[in-house]
């Protein structure tokens, strides 16, 4: 193997030749021969071609990766991926201004000349998981309790406000913070009998919890109306006063009639589209925030070593169930706000692999980070989009893309955790250089 | 024994299963006082520190600590309470740091339910009120008083676990000071220091009994350790009192001796290195 420091080019070609080799003989059974249909029943024809292409391939393939190796993949690596990540580091430097850049370009995204309802729903649905990643963030990243039941909350936040909205009439803006505080409520209710658990332990239990709720969706019928679902739950309003709608009811005005605007189905879009952005945003800042705060350290802390926590006097329960709370707060406002969107929830929205996606997302991401989240679910959410010509091979690819990501980045595309807080703010950190 | 009793240990049992780790043990640590518990590996030292620190709750005993504020009665307590109600702070034999937090969280942690309260349960912090902003600051500054006192001003803003072994002993010290607590206990502070580290621990000690006027409970192997800084010594063996007493009549005391090294008679000069080849481990 030429893996070695220099190009040895004779020892490259020898490798490459051999691998060819191995190639053509485990091609030639395989591909090399096809069964044929002839007049007089079944003939083989030889397939020659076939095997000369897959030797080739072979030996340039091992051609290219071997320069590589001896060349600028152990550089390209040593920049890009081993280590906590410098590419982390540079990228925390300058968080403030990637963030205000994606923040403006999201603003100004519904009003670019190639936004479309196609690209606004598509964008609703990546900031609904961006902001199920940063409330996940919290559980996970920051409290290190590993949660595989997170779209248990999701579904009570979004069925609350189906409910509310269905039976008892009420507006989106009240059901919103209802929903937060039933879904925090089935946090705390999950956080008690799990108090005890960590890691793998706790996984288990909190993936028993998901599919609990799942199931008690899908049989409770006369609440939940089952399998069937709920559908005609109403739109939200701009705060209440104006609709959506081509003919507004009695009494009202809606959005193109106050504004004087020729209708369009795009307003609602866009209202969406800000109405999830200013959730994931709000998410986020009280993230970040809680994070310098006595609690999120503590969060933290709890992560690093409960017992050492304890040692100070910090209450672990309430530490714990604190996290579980806030983080099933933001899960039911992603759920009624995507109650309100999709207009009809089943228990088939909230199964399993969700809560798995949603995972994936945190942990690619980087635990902790709130830009790897958005990258993350960009990757996750939109990958799937873009590759729907390759069909049946899409999942195929999302899997391998999960997989590639996790062997570049072991620890998630950015997993660099900025201190809290710092002594000297000017000084870089003294252990790094 | 001028100073007030901090610590009174009456009659504390404790029981696992059929294995008795410590039994019927009495003694009282002062204020302003290094009361160092040696013994034997497996002679339930720690034991009796988890007991103190509410990891475990004692079979039989009574724990009181004379807390400025009136008696408390640590069998009672639940873990978290002690440091936090009584003033209990510990450090672990096993150091036990927020490794991938810095330094300076570390210490800021420590202070979380002063925080907590200054903050309306982060309610306040949420909303930047100047309230939480003052207590933070506050807490920097307690931080930063630690730091300077065991000399890692410089290193505030490193990981801790990126530390040096001996700086990450002396930052769980900094830490649980930062507790400020009436008592701390510390097991096995000097395990795996170097000379001269040792004896800058032995200063520190010495400087926390005398200008913070608390108390210390000290487990130890190193017998250079125990002898120069403690002023009151308790020797454990099977989880039993055998003497109880200064450092001096302690390194006399014949069942000491036969605890330690059996049951011929030693010449002096090796009763006084006693317990130096004892080495740093387990022993609960």
């Amino acid at each position: 193997m030429a893996s070695g420091k220099g190009l040895n080019i004779i020892e490259i070609v020898k490798d490459s030749a051999l691998t060819a080799f191995v190639i053509a003989a485990l091609a030639l059974p395989f591909a090399g021969f096809r069964l044929a249909d002839s007049p007089t029943g079944l003939s083989i024809d030889p397939r020659l071609n076939w095997v000369g292409y897959a030797a080739a391939i072979a030996f340039f393939g091992r051609l290219v990766l071997n320069i590589a190796q001896g060349t600028f993949l152990p550089k390209l690596s040593e920049s890009f991926s081993i280590g906590s990540g410098h590419m982390g580091q540079a990228v925390q430097r300058y968080m403030f201004w990637i963030g205000l850049v994606l923040i403006v370009f999201a603003i100004a995204l519904p009003f670019m000349p190639f936004s479309s309802r196609y690209v606004l729903d598509l964008m609703i649905v990546l900031l609904i998981y961006v902001m199920l990643g940063w409330g996940l963030n919290i559980v996970v990243g920051l409290a290190g309790l590993l949660d595989l039941g997170y779209v248990a909350f999701y579904a009570v936040g979004a069925y609350s406000y189906a409910l509310l909205a269905t039976h008892f009439g009420l507006s989106f803006w009240i059901c919103l913070p209802l929903a937060g505080i039933f879904a925090a409520t089935f946090g705390i209710i999950l956080g008690f009998p799990v108090l005890r658990l960590r890691g793998d332990y706790l996984a288990i239990v909190t993936l028993g919890f998901g599919e609990i709720i799942r199931v008690v969706l899908l049989n409770w019928y006369t609440l939940t109306n089952g399998p069937d679902g709920i559908s005609g739950i109403p739109r939200p309003s701009l705060f209440g006063f104006m609709e959506f709608t081509r003919r507004p009811k009695e009494g009202q005005v809606a959005f193109h009639q106050y504004f004087d605007i020729p209708y369009s189905t795009e307003h609602r879009f866009i209202f969406w589209y800000f109405l999830i952005l200013v959730l994931a945003l709000f998410t986020n800042f009280v993230a970040m925030r809680l994070r310098r705060l006595p609690v999120g350290r503590a969060w933290e802390a709890l992560r690093e070593d409960e017992i050492a926590c304890r040692s100070l006097g910090i209450n672990p329960t309430n530490t714990k169930l604190s996290a579980f709370a806030l983080g099933a707060m933001f899960a039911g406002f992603a759920g009624s706000f995507f109650a309100t969107r999709q207009g009809f929830i089943s228990p088939e929205s909230f199964t399993f692999i969700e809560s798995a996606i949603i995972l994936a997302i945190v942990v690619l991401g980087g635990m902790g980070s709130q830009v790897g989240v958005v990258i993350a679910a960009f990757v996750l959410v939109l990958v799937p989009e873009l590759i729907r010509e390759l069909q049946e091979y899409r999942m195929l690819a999302f899997g391998g893309v999960m997989v590639l990501i996790m062997v570049w980045r072991p620890r998630g595309i950015l997993s660099f955790r900025e201190p809290t807080m710092r002594l000297y703010p000017d000084k870089g950190r003294g252990d790094e250089s | 024994m001028s100073n007030a009793p901090l610590l009174e240990v009456e009659h504390l049992s404790m029981h696992f299963g059929g294995l008795v780790a410590i039994g019927d043990l009495s003694f009282i640590a002062h204020e302003r006082e290094i009361t160092a518990i040696i013994g034997p590996n497996g002679a339930g030292k720690t034991t009796v520190f988890n007991c103190l620190t509410g990891f475990y709750k004692p079979t039989v005993g009574r724990l009181t600590l004379h807390h400025p504020s009136g008696k408390r009665y640590l069998e009672r307590m639940d873990g978290f309470q002690i440091p936090r109600n009584s003033g209990v702070a510990r450090t672990f034999q096993n150091i036990r740091l927020f490794p991938q937090m810095t330094v300076l969280e570390n210490l800021v942690v420590a202070q979380h339910n002063m925080l907590m309260k200054a903050s309306v349960f982060s309610l306040a912090g949420l909303i930047g009120l100047s309230r939480y902003r003052n207590a933070e600051k506050e807490a920097v500054d307690l931080a930063k008083y630690w730091l300077d006192k065991v000399g890692m001003l410089d290193k505030a803003d490193w990981d801790a676990g990126n530390l040096p072994y001996g700086d990450q002993r002396r930052l769980e010290i900094a830490r649980s000071m930062c507790v400020e607590p009436c008592l701390l206990c510390l097991d096995e502070p000097a395990a795996g220091l170097n000379p001269k580290e040792s004896h800058e621990l032995n200063e520190l000690l010495m400087h926390i009994r005398d200008s913070h006027k608390i108390g210390l409970l000290l487990i130890e192997h190193d017998m250079n350790v125990v002898m120069e800084i403690s002023d009151h010594v308790v020797v454990l063996d099977y989880g039993r009192k055998i003497a109880d007493g200064t450092p001096e009549e302690v390194r006399n005391d014949p069942s000491v001796i036969k605890a330690y090294l059996g049951e011929e008679e030693l010449p002096e000069e090796v009763a006084r290195d006693l317990g130096v080849g004892q080495g740093d481990d387990d022993d609960a």
